[in-house]
């Protein structure tokens, strides 16, 4: 496919390895924020192949990660209901809440949905006159626009049995709240290419200047990966602190200026609690005034519900890079893909998760080459 | 990198981690009902099996959790194999119900090196289903009994109440002969095993996937439902010391390659750049977010052959039609056992776990 082979090529890959290898002179810490950076980092082992100085940190850049507990159980005490539709993307249907999941929900009768696009669940609504059909819209500047069209068309259109269950998020405010943390060993930033496609890249320099650290705008293929970390690591070589482009066939400058009129439109910041960290000052959008009318909190009373978060859970320190997956207690022990006590091992873009799959191995003892390698042999 | 990895914890099925916290000895205690990952062929499969069913009605045989049973009988030795075929939507690019019954039940017979003989089939219709998609759905089961050389000797038919089924619901069981000398069990694999796929992986679940509700994404990819008696026939002609077939359907390779290495107790080691990923499923699942490691396969098999006899086993499949494009994908290891790993094309490493329940796509 174009813009994906080209962007696995592994004679590439090497010469930005030791580009990279020959750069770097001293430790440095850098910070993908994006899950889907994350995701491709570990399985392709990217990790592994940096300079030991390099160290990735995992962001919290997993919107199915930092959905709060308590917005998972509206969506669950939602999709419960009779004459219910929940529709949502798929991900978000094994992440627990408490004590149960949308997959639980559905066994038990609720009418749980996978949809692709929320406009899929636009659809079901006007095919199910006689239901309320509720979209599951969280995720970052990448899933709002099409969640904020959603929600224009139901009102330009007429479609009174349509609402969303807004818990959207924003990068910037998250990345402002890691560098004030006075536990941060950020040092640099991937920023994540497909949020600024959307958003453009206006929102960075201020934060590159206040808290001197390059932030680099980049892809999802390895080859985005690799041209981001060598970028930033020059720039904290030279000791410096601006905003570049490495995914330019993707992002402009001023971003996508339909979709900002559309979310412009149809959102309003506001404070949002992100899981595992807890509430980020102008972090999240929220309906406007003009479409409260299809915000399915207010049209299903469960805004007053609240909920604690299971104390053993540490991901809120992976998602702000204090620790590694592997560094918290239940980790792979009471804390696995089968029975998650946070949603950072629930979905595969999760840093916990993506250990638990892929890093399990004790890389100390990483597969040796076999004996008789089979490159040698005349089998294959 | 620098950091001390994560000690490598057992795989799920013999963690004693996960035993850890059985407040009761009930089974499946995360699930007091059924959930769909249930019947998706990863771990939860495997756990209703082994929780629930084998305590109330497992055998030896049972306990052997083969795609088919290997059985005497009167001094012969029969596979003895049963599927259910519950597809949506019921005609797919490439196939239909049909074919699928007929193919998936052969398929699992020939895994055991048996050649598919008898099949049973059970229809359970729905009230108000037209009969043409009945009668196309017989006339593919026809078509594939013939060409996989199988008869089709018993049946049943039940309809429920309209709004109970999804149209068309098929059970095949089947039964054919085991040759003598082939033994073929995942216990027989050893270090130094090599790996071979028989062609394109992926096909079959991107074909489905292609038009299913709500994605309707256009693709050229039609399903690899076939019969592949006769590749495995050809494969028995070179050598009958094959060690262990499997046909990766649900779960695909990932799947088929973990519950060989579980059950054999080797590691397996996977060269990603090896495994052929046509890019029609390599785009489908970029764009979807699946891994086609995990996606199903209708069509294609998995062997564990000893390393002396994998040049001319890979020969032999290469000369017939259903193995033109088999490839060596790597090997048994004494490293990692139990394990399933692969070799990124980077040159790092990850390993490649049994699925869960069923993939889900991700957001972004």
């Amino acid at each position: 496919m174009k813009y994906i082979d080209e962007f696995q090529d592994p004679a590439l890959a090497r010469r930005l390895l030791d580009e990279i290898h020959s750069t770097v002179t001293r430790p440095w810490a850098l910070m993908e924020v994006c899950g889907g950076q994350t995701h491709t980092i570990i399985r392709h082992g990217i990790d592994q192949l940096l300079p030991d100085q390099v160290e990735l940190i995992h962001g919290p850049g997993c919107p199915v990660c930092v959905t709060p507990l308590e917005v998972i159980d509206k969506a669950l005490e939602i999709a419960s209901r009779p004459g219910v539709i929940f529709c949502s993307f798929g991900d978000m249907l094994r992440v627990p809440g408490t004590g149960r999941d949308l997959f639980r929900v559905r066994s038990e009768g609720g009418d749980v949905r996978v949809v692709y696009s929320p406009l899929d669940a636009l659809t079901i609504a006007r095919q199910n006159p006689d239901r309320e059909v509720v979209f599951f819209g969280i995720g970052f500047e990448t899933t709002a626009p099409p969640n904020a069209m959603t929600v224009h068309q139901a009102k330009r259109l007429g479609i009174p049995n349509f609402s969303l269950l807004v818990s959207h998020v924003r990068v910037p405010p998250a990345i402002e709240a890691i560098m004030q943390s006075p536990s941060c060993r950020v040092q640099g930033f991937l920023a994540a290419g497909h949020v600024c496609s959307v958003m453009g890249m206006a929102e960075y320099p201020e934060l590159a200047a206040r808290y001197q650290v390059p932030i680099v705008v980049t892809g999802f293929e390895p080859l985005d990966i690799l041209e981001g970390v060598r970028r930033t690591v020059l720039q904290l070589e030279r000791g410096e602190h601006t905003v570049e482009n490495a995914y330019e066939r993707a992002v402009r400058p001023e971003g996508n200026p339909a979709a900002l009129a559309m979310l412009e439109d149809v959102f309003e910041v506001t404070d949002r609690a992100w899981r595992g960290i807890g509430v980020i000052p102008d972090s999240g959008w929220r309906l406007s005034e003009r479409y409260r009318e299809f915000d399915a909190e207010h049209r299903f009373s469960v805004t007053g519900i609240t909920t604690r978060e299971p104390a053993e859970c540490r991901s809120g320190e992976v998602l702000q890079g204090l620790i590694k997956p592997h560094e918290c207690e239940a980790f792979g022990t009471l804390c696995t893909p089968r029975n998650p006590l946070g949603a950072t091992m629930v979905s595969s873009e999760g840093a916990c998760a993506a250990y638990y799959l892929y890093r399990r191995l004790d890389l100390q003892a990483a597969p040796a080459a076999p004996t008789t390698p089979l490159e040698a042999s005349p089998v294959g | 990198m620098a950091e001390t990895a994560p000690a490598r914890t057992a795989p799920a099925e013999t963690a004693p981690l996960d035993i850890n916290g059985w407040t009761c000895p009930a089974p499946l205690r995360d699930h007091p009902r059924v959930v769909m990952g249930h019947g998706g062929g990863g771990a939860l499969s495997a756990e209703l099996v082994q929780h629930l069913f084998l305590p109330e009605f497992g055998g030896p045989a049972l306990a052997q959790l083969g795609d088919s049973a290997a059985l005497s009988l009167g001094g012969v030795r029969l596979a003895f194999s049963t599927d259910s075929y519950v597809v949506r939507p019921l005609f797919f690019p490439g196939g239909c119900i049909g074919d699928l019954a007929v193919n998936g039940t052969v398929n699992d017979l020939a895994m055991s090196g048996a050649e598919p003989a008898y099949l049973s089939c059970g229809f359970i219709l729905e009230e108000g289903v037209e009969m043409s998609v009945v009668s196309r759905v017989a006339r593919a089961m026809g078509d594939a009994a013939r060409a996989a050389g199988v008869e089709v000797v018993t049946g049943d038919t039940k309809v429920v109440e309209s709004g109970h089924g999804d149209g068309v619901y098929i059970n095949t069981a089947g039964i054919g002969i085991i040759p003598a000398g082939v033994d073929l069990r995942a216990q027989r694999v050893v270090p130094g095993d090599v790996v071979i796929v028989s062609g394109e992986i992926g096909l079959h679940g991107v074909a489905i996937m292609s038009v299913r509700e709500g994605l309707e994404f256009g693709v050229d990819v039609e399903s690899d439902c076939a019969p592949l008696g006769g590749l495995v026939r050809s494969m028995l002609a070179v050598t009958p010391d094959l060690h262990v077939l499997r046909d990766p359907t649900r779960g695909g390779l990932a799947a088929a390659l973990n519950e060989i290495a579980t059950a054999s107790g080797t590691g397996v080691l996977v060269h990603e750049a090896r495994v052929p990923v046509p890019p029609a499923v390599a785009n489908a699942c970029s764009i979807l977010g699946l891994d086609p490691f995990y996606v199903a396969n209708e069509g294609k098999l998995v062997a564990f052959v000893p390393r002396e006899h994998a040049e001319a086993v890979l020969d032999a499949m290469r000369a017939h039609p259903l193995g033109r494009g088999a490839t060596v994908i790597g090997e048994a290891v004494e490293a990692h056992p139990g394990m399933v790993v692969a070799r990124t094309r980077l040159g790092g490493t990850r390993v490649v776990d049994l699925p869960l329940g069923e993939q889900l796509p991700r957001i972004c």
